[in-house]
């Protein structure tokens, strides 16, 4: 595509000239290096509740960021106003991170490979809305069939189109179309007068709408949801301790996540407030173990062409055979480190510097069979669902809420435990897995991860593991 | 963008403008929030200047209403067509949503705003120098690092400031706006011993400059909480008295919050509802929701229905007396509005709180602590374990063990857990110490037994 092809010069009629002006106004006290990313958001979504549709909304949000590097520091400044006067005044704000005389750039602009791993012809933000609306009214009967018990159903369904263009003052100009679609249920479950109990499931990615048209339909993530919620009505409180731990497939990958993800993000790291600073080349979990981070698999969640500083997205081992092999790199970490990009720079929208985030974050499969996990354990935890994470990057510390759990005696999985947070310690508890399953699983699409006020959509998965030491922070 | 109305354009009229066009539309109902803001922020790490940030936004959202139909839509996007899109977006939407007898606008006599100077703007971080606010981030910084030797990194210390402007206008006439200003200092130091690594923080928020606690101090405070918690252990399971320091208290708060929002009260959602007049906590504790207090971070004149905020005791001597209504949900409940309809612009509006907050006792934080012989000081809280449905508890923790009535040594990796039934009524000791760092605030709380599950 050249740029007068693309979405910001039909819209905005931005030419080469107008960028390089941007990027030369940027240099114009000597920075290190310059970017300008150009983003146009339009998002919709539908709620329902109490079986109708109380809530649609759509809107647009667009503006343009512009970043200066100096050495180690970072100048940045936005608009939501993409007219030349508006851009060029954040970029003289942005220049002043640098003193010094200006930097001539590297131009013409050239484009970076193309490639496209979610090729949606037409995204659901461009549909008419009825199809969608439809999802909400399929969930909300499928939930309510599968169970009496059931007495609420909230269904949300949001999804978004991103345009993004990228142009950088070393002369690469890229841009990307992202789509990205959810769905949410839950689900609230009674017996008689008893406390209600409540379950929730969705799934999407990067897809059109015909990912609902398969196994992943709107009945099946009802269904989840409503089960989860039922299954707790008679679940027993949850144990207190250390015990042995088994995580079932998929979206327990958060473990990975919080225990190892974020602590390997360049910036912590060459900062040393990370407990993973330093530790290239050492054991930091059982060779069991090998943790990637691939921004590249078609149609997912945590998937892009490029990521927001237009970087490719690439394939990364973080932990093979529980060898620590690298971090998670943006361009300013990889600029002061010498270590090569990862293409992991990623920011929420045009109004935040990027930073190292992670992509989609899971571990490979092993060899035992997932049915031999949960018989090897005499007494302990098996969770097969997960609620949201959180890691203290300084010492390890990180926690998961178990959403749905069972206990383990003498091998077999029997009653139903009460959601309770699992603590442990990311180097220490990744050298406990004694186990890994041959079932490899990613998550459903829904996940979201926080990292200085910044939300980004990514993914997880992991095959079944057995961890033989974990603290549960139950009650029993 | 042709026609976008300058930097001095009056939002007030905008707004009404907007809700004029969505009655031309086909609309029989509308409401528009415009949000405007201006942020700046600087980060120093160790002592040297890391980002500068700044910048300015604004965005308008729109409701409308077609009967007992509603449809929103929000844009970025101020200019002719922008708007036009805005609207016609908007009313599309109303055709999609299914008839809800509940839907509508705030009746005309509940409209209005509080009088008198809230105190929400001070202009004191205008005349500051960007070199002014790299200097109290760098002198917050520096104190943590002087501090101790064992401070030897850091995260940074900052300096943001916050200004904005909020505008609200409806079809029944109501159009109000108020300005807001914030700032802050924090330092985010992190001490090492041995293989022990710790990191904490310290921070101080105001509506002005002249409000803020000298950098110095957050710098030393940062510095003290991050090496107390150097040489951490993990405790063995047990029950024990456990110890809420204001900074985590105020999550219990918030926890308490969510039990009488009144979607989670409708739905049937949350270990509160139905319990109205009945006692659900400890006969010690009061509960308040206020937005009304000048200066303070959950003040506004009005609520986001255009509806005025006012003070309404939540929990009286461990009797529960109100959920947290707007329009929709008092509705749905047969009940009034409280003003704390809340929004954002995309959306409908959801519910928020003022400043919400536990009264203090009369016993300080020392005399709760020197009658515990053996229990749990907590002052950080990770993970998202708390279940309002049910209101089942359990979270990560780091703190600090209180042995013979005195703080001991530092544990950490791992949680507590209990059930906020239980964990309310069983408040034995609520502290003197209340004081606001946001809109909600708890003074140190005392719970006289949860577990703590560790080895």
């Amino acid at each position: 595509m050249q740029l007068s092809e693309s979405f910001f010069a039909a819209r905005f009629g931005i030419t080469e000239h107008d960028l390089e002006s941007y990027l030369s106004e940027a240099m114009s006290r000597g920075g290190d290096y310059a970017d300008i990313y150009f983003e146009y958001l339009s998002t919709s979504s539908i709620g329902l509740d109490e079986s109708i549709v109380k809530s649609a909304t759509q809107g647009v949000s667009l503006g343009a960021g512009v970043r200066v590097l100096s050495g180690e520091r970072t100048g940045y400044a936005y608009s939501d106003d993409l007219s030349p006067e508006k851009i060029r005044k954040a970029a003289r704000v942005a220049a002043h991170i640098a003193a010094g005389p200006a930097k001539t750039l590297s131009m013409p602009l050239h484009e970076g490979p193309k490639r496209n791993l979610y090729p949606v012809l037409t995204a659901p933000t461009e549909t008419a809305f009825a199809e969608r609306v439809e999802l909400v009214k399929r969930a909300d009967r499928a939930a309510r069939a599968y169970s009496p018990h059931v007495f609420q159903v909230n269904a949300t369904y949001a999804d978004n189109l991103r345009q993004v263009m990228v142009a950088t003052s070393d002369g690469s100009l890229t841009f990307d179309r992202q789509p990205m679609t959810r769905l949410n249920v839950s689900a609230l479950a009674r017996k008689g007068d008893g406390v209600p109990q409540s379950g929730h499931a969705g799934g999407g990615g990067r897809v059109g709408l015909d990912f609902f048209c398969g196994e992943r339909s709107p009945e099946d993530f009802a269904i989840k949801a409503a089960r989860q919620a039922v299954v707790q009505l008679d679940a027993v409180e949850a144990p207190a301790g250390e015990m042995t731990v088994v995580l079932g497939p998929g979206w327990p990958g958060v473990l990975l996540h919080e225990a190892v993800g974020h602590g390997l993000e360049a910036d912590f790291n060459r900062k040393g407030t990370s407990a993973f600073a330093g530790r290239v080349g050492q054991l930091v979990a059982s060779p069991l173990c090998t943790v990637i981070d691939d921004g590249t698999i078609r149609d997912r969640r945590g998937s892009l062409n490029v990521d927001d500083e237009g970087s490719p997205t690439q394939r990364n081992v973080l932990i093979e055979n529980g060898i620590l092999r690298g971090y998670l790199q943006d361009k300013l970490s990889s600029r002061i480190t010498g270590l090569a990009g990862t293409g992991n720079g990623r920011r929420e929208s045009y109004e935040h510097i990027p930073m190292p985030r992670m992509t989609n974050t899971f571990m490979l499969a092993g060899e035992s069979d997932p049915e031999d996990i949960i018989r090897s354990v005499p007494r302990g935890l098996y969770c097969s669902n997960f609620g949201g994470g959180q890691v203290d990057i300084t010492n390890g510390n990180f926690v998961f809420s178990a959403s749905e759990s069972y206990l383990i005696e003498d091998g077999r999985l029997t009653r139903a435990v009460r959601n309770a947070t699992l603590i442990g310690n990311g180097p220490e508890s990744m050298k406990h897995i004694s186990m890994v399953g041959n079932d490899l699983k990613l998550d459903e699409g829904v996940g979201v991860c926080g990292k200085e006020g910044q939300s980004v959509p990514v993914g997880v998965g992991i095959p079944t593991v057995r961890i033989d030491r974990m603290t549960v922070g139950g009650t029993a | 963008m042709n026609g976008s109305p300058g930097s001095n354009g009056n939002l007030l009229d905008l707004a009404a403008g907007i809700v004029g066009k969505a009655l031309a539309a086909g609309a029989t109902g509308a409401e528009c929030v415009i949000a405007e803001g201006e942020e700046f922020s600087a980060n120093v790490r160790m002592r040297e200047l890391e980002s500068l940030k700044e910048s300015g936004s604004r965005g308008a959202g729109l409701r409308i209403l077609i009967g007992r139909h509603t449809g929103s839509a929000y844009t970025s996007d101020l200019s002719t067509e922008g708007l036009r899109r805005l609207v016609e977006s908007a009313v599309e939407l109303g055709a999609i949503t299914t008839e809800d007898p509940h839907a509508g606008l705030p009746d005309v006599s509940e409209l209005g705003a509080i009088s008198g100077d809230l105190r929400l703007f001070s202009d004191d971080t205008a005349g500051l120098t960007t070199e002014r606010k790299i200097e109290m981030a760098r002198a917050a910084e520096g104190a943590a690092l002087d501090a101790d030797p064992r401070i030897s990194n850091s995260e940074g210390g900052s300096f943001d400031t916050n200004l904005g402007r909020h505008v609200f206008a409806n079809s029944l006439g109501f159009a109000g706006e108020y300005r807001t200003s914030s700032c802050s200092i924090s330092a985010v130091p992190v001490a090492r011993e041995g293989d022990s690594m710790e990191r904490d923080y310290w921070f101080s928020l105001a509506r002005g400059v002249a409000g803020l606690e000298p950098p110095e101090e957050i710098g030393r405070k940062a510095a003290a909480r991050a090496l107390r918690r150097l040489g951490a252990v993990k405790v063995e399971t047990q029950r024990v008295p456990v110890v809420f320091e204001p900074r985590t208290a105020r999550s219990l708060l918030g926890s308490i919050f969510e039990a009488v929002h009144g979607e989670s009260i409708y739905r049937n959602a949350s270990f509160l509802a139905g319990k109205l007049g009945r006692k659900i906590a400890a006969e010690s504790l009061t509960v308040i929701d206020d937005g009304t207090i000048p200066g303070l971070f959950g003040t506004s004149p009005f609520d986001d229905e255009g509806v005025p905020t006012r003070r309404t005791p939540i929990i009286e001597n461990g009797v529960l007396r109100s959920y947290l209504l707007n329009t929709y949900t008092a509705r749905k409940l047969g009940m009034k509005t409280t003003g704390n309809a809340s929004r954002g612009i995309t959306g409908n509006a959801g519910i928020g709180h003022g400043n919400f907050y536990a009264q203090p006792g009369d016993a300080t934080p020392e005399s709760i602590i020197s009658r515990i012989p053996d229990g749990f000081y907590v002052t950080e809280l990770m993970g998202f374990g708390v279940n309002i449905v049910t209101g089942d508890y359990s979270r990560g923790a780091t703190g600090l063990w209180i042995r013979g009535g005195e703080l001991a040594f530092p544990v950490s990796e791992v949680t507590i857990a209990g059930n906020l039934n239980t964990m309310l009524m069983e408040i034995d000791a609520i502290g003197s110490d209340l004081e606001f760092r946001g809109s909600t605030a708890s003074p140190t709380l005392m719970i006289r037994e949860m577990t703590v599950s560790g080895a």
